[in-house]
């Protein structure tokens, strides 16, 4: 996929995003934007995945550690075809199967029941791990938030991680520096992150979370990368793509109304047709 | 006398020669391996052992990404930590998804001794058991431990199980403990009061039905190995032919064995009820005899609290 399909991609995936949070009237849009960058890499380019057969045992694993927002990574499973783009205004309806928070039970495509925060990179850690006991070479990928960061259990797995030489694990921490009370160095601050990371034994890359050659490049060298973890942190801007919501905390939680959604979609609207005239030249 | 066992101990063996049939079992443990006995399963399967360190979160939902790959999992701990530092990776990581996850909690009860308060759980049947799904298992000796981890293995889901630290004397001989998931084990009748009990209490309460016999009172004993699913046929059956029922357990009185049959009793059988255990107290340091002793769970204070009951 070339930088442009991406963008496309990722364009699309904060489309319905927007649309999935809008429906439901709740739901986390600023954490969703940040990371649809990163989602469109990793599900349409990276992952080794097949939607026909999403428990194959031999295939790349993701855990949405910040599993608030699960309205990027269903927008993602859905546009990869692990289940129909129609269901996704059903987010949080009472016979949707698409839970508030990822639920592996439910979703197709999802690896790990998340959004207790500083849970998901265990895990992660759990499935790189047996990968090693099992001789199998699939990689496994999860993102966490910033504000996650102040979760003690993530240091536990950043201890661990380097301890048993994962280095077929990659996490990505979207460093937007917002949290739901406002800045995060102000709540509780967990910069240097970089510093942090490499003290504990991770070969730590510092990318912008929404450049796709910088995300690319990143994920190639940390499949380069022996004998110890990666972390990728990336710079990104809460509300990324929706120009009223962007590093704005308030919308770290809260839906649009009706005008709020159109003057969204528009705005993604018009990026979208931009992209396909370049693409379809 | 037949040798005394701690179902810890009986719980590092059943893993180690559960090991040897199923290649898919890792043990995890959090720096205590040589307490909780898992060490016996790192002594032959040093690759299927994992030392977390000293993260009990951390062990707990790594254990859920293990087993979403297919693995049988034992993660080991106290039951103070197992059970409660631990609690929401448990709830989150493990019962949410239903995840292959057992968990193996010993030194529970006050039984553990010296240690003191700091280190007996006495609330860990409760919280475990109010978890949707959860399979809460309290084997009493040795025998009943193995077979409990071989069920516990065989069953597809989260399993908390809970062990003693204390050697005790087997009620059950090596290979005929008629064990079953989710029914209860009649090891003496009585036609004047019936005791259900758990774990480390099922032979101080056989003791106390020998006492209370030589006072002319028949008590049957039931033993309840499987906590949850609770055997609600045996209880109901029970109170219908004693129409009295004490349970006995080395817990609150809130939440734990006591709880669960008063929810039977209640329901479908009603009986008249006395639950003996800790009363809504921690336990403290001592030798495990004295703790015993003070907080009446022997075999001669059950008897005495029995023989009122009755009369």
């Amino acid at each position: 996929m070339t930088v442009k399909e991406l963008e496309l991609t990722a364009c699309r995936i904060r489309r319905d995003i927007l649309t999935e949070v809008f429906n439901a009237k709740s739901g986390h849009p600023g954490g969703s934007l940040s990371i649809a960058d990163i989602l469109a890499v990793l599900y349409f380019k990276e992952m080794n995945i097949n939607p026909q057969d999403p428990q194959d045992p031999d295939r790349d694993r993701f855990v949405l550690s910040k599993g608030h927002c699960a309205p990027a990574l269903y927008a993602a499973l859905a546009h990869r075809g692990f289940f129909p783009t129609e269901d996704l205004p059903t987010l949080r309806k009472i016979d949707s199967y698409l839970q508030g928070h990822p639920d592996m039970r439910k979703v197709p495509g999802v690896d790990m029941s998340t959004g207790s925060l500083g849970q998901g990179i265990c895990a992660a850690n759990g499935m790189a791990m047996a990968a090693k006991l099992d001789g199998k070479n699939y990689r496994v990928y999860t993102v966490l938030g910033d504000g996650e960061l102040e979760e003690g259990q993530v240091w536990e797995a950043a201890m661990f991680a380097p301890h048993y030489k994962l280095d077929n694990l990659t996490a990505f921490i979207d460093l937007n520096l917002l949290q739901i009370d406002g800045d995060v160095r102000k709540v509780m601050n967990p910069t240097p992150v970089d510093k942090k990371f490499e003290a504990f034994g991770w070969n730590v890359i510092s990318i912008c979370a929404h450049n796709y050659e910088e995300i690319t490049e990143a994920i190639e060298k940390a499949k380069q990368t022996k004998g110890k973890p990666t972390v990728i942190i990336c710079s990104s801007t809460k509300g990324k793509g929706v120009s009223f919501m962007e590093n704005e905390a308030s919308w770290h939680g809260s839906a649009p109304d009706e005008e709020q959604y159109n003057l969204a979609v528009a705005e993604i609207d018009a990026k979208i047709k931009e992209l396909e005239g370049e693409i379809n030249g | 006398m037949a040798k005394k066992i701690a179902t810890r101990e009986a719980y590092g063996n059943a893993l180690a020669e559960l090991g040897e049939i199923d290649k898919n079992i890792v043990v995890l443990d959090a720096d205590l391996s040589k307490s909780t006995k898992t060490d016996a399963f790192k002594k032959k399967f040093p690759e299927r052992h994992i030392n977390m360190g000293i993260a009990e979160a951390n062990m707990m939902s790594t254990a859920a990404g293990i087993a979403s790959c297919g693995k049988t999992v034992f993660a080991s701990s106290f039951a103070v930590f197992a059970a409660g530092r631990a609690f929401e990776q448990i709830r989150n990581s493990i019962c949410y998804p239903k995840l292959n996850v057992k968990i193996g909690a010993t030194h529970a009860g006050i039984s553990v001794g010296e240690d003191g308060g700091s280190h007996q759980a006495v609330e860990d049947i409760a919280i475990m058991r109010a978890l949707p799904g959860m399979v809460v298992l309290s084997p009493c000796d040795a025998e009943e431990s193995k077979q409990a981890v071989f069920a516990a293995a065989k069953y597809d889901g989260p399993v908390y199980l809970r062990f003693g630290r204390l050697a005790v004397e087997p009620v059950y001989e090596e290979g005929k403990c008629p064990f079953e998931l989710g029914k209860g084990i009649t090891l003496r009748e009585g036609k004047d009061v019936t005791v259900v009990t758990t774990g480390l209490m099922v032979q101080e309460s056989l003791a106390a039905a020998d006492i209370l016999k030589s006072k002319g009172i028949e008590a049957g004993v039931i033993d309840i190995h499987t906590i949850k699913p609770l055997d609600r046929e045996i209880i109901k059956r029970a109170a219908g032919a004693t129409g009295k029922i004490v349970t006995v357990e080395e817990h609150n009185i809130f939440g734990g064995l006591g709880s669960a049959v008063a929810e039977v009793i209640a329901e479908e059988a009603p009986a008249k009820l006395l639950r003996i255990g800790l009363n809504d107290e921690f336990g403290k340091s001592g030798t495990p005899a004295a703790l015993l002793e003070e907080y009446g769970l022997n075999a001669e204070k059950i008897a005495e609290k029995i023989e009122k009951f009755v009369k």
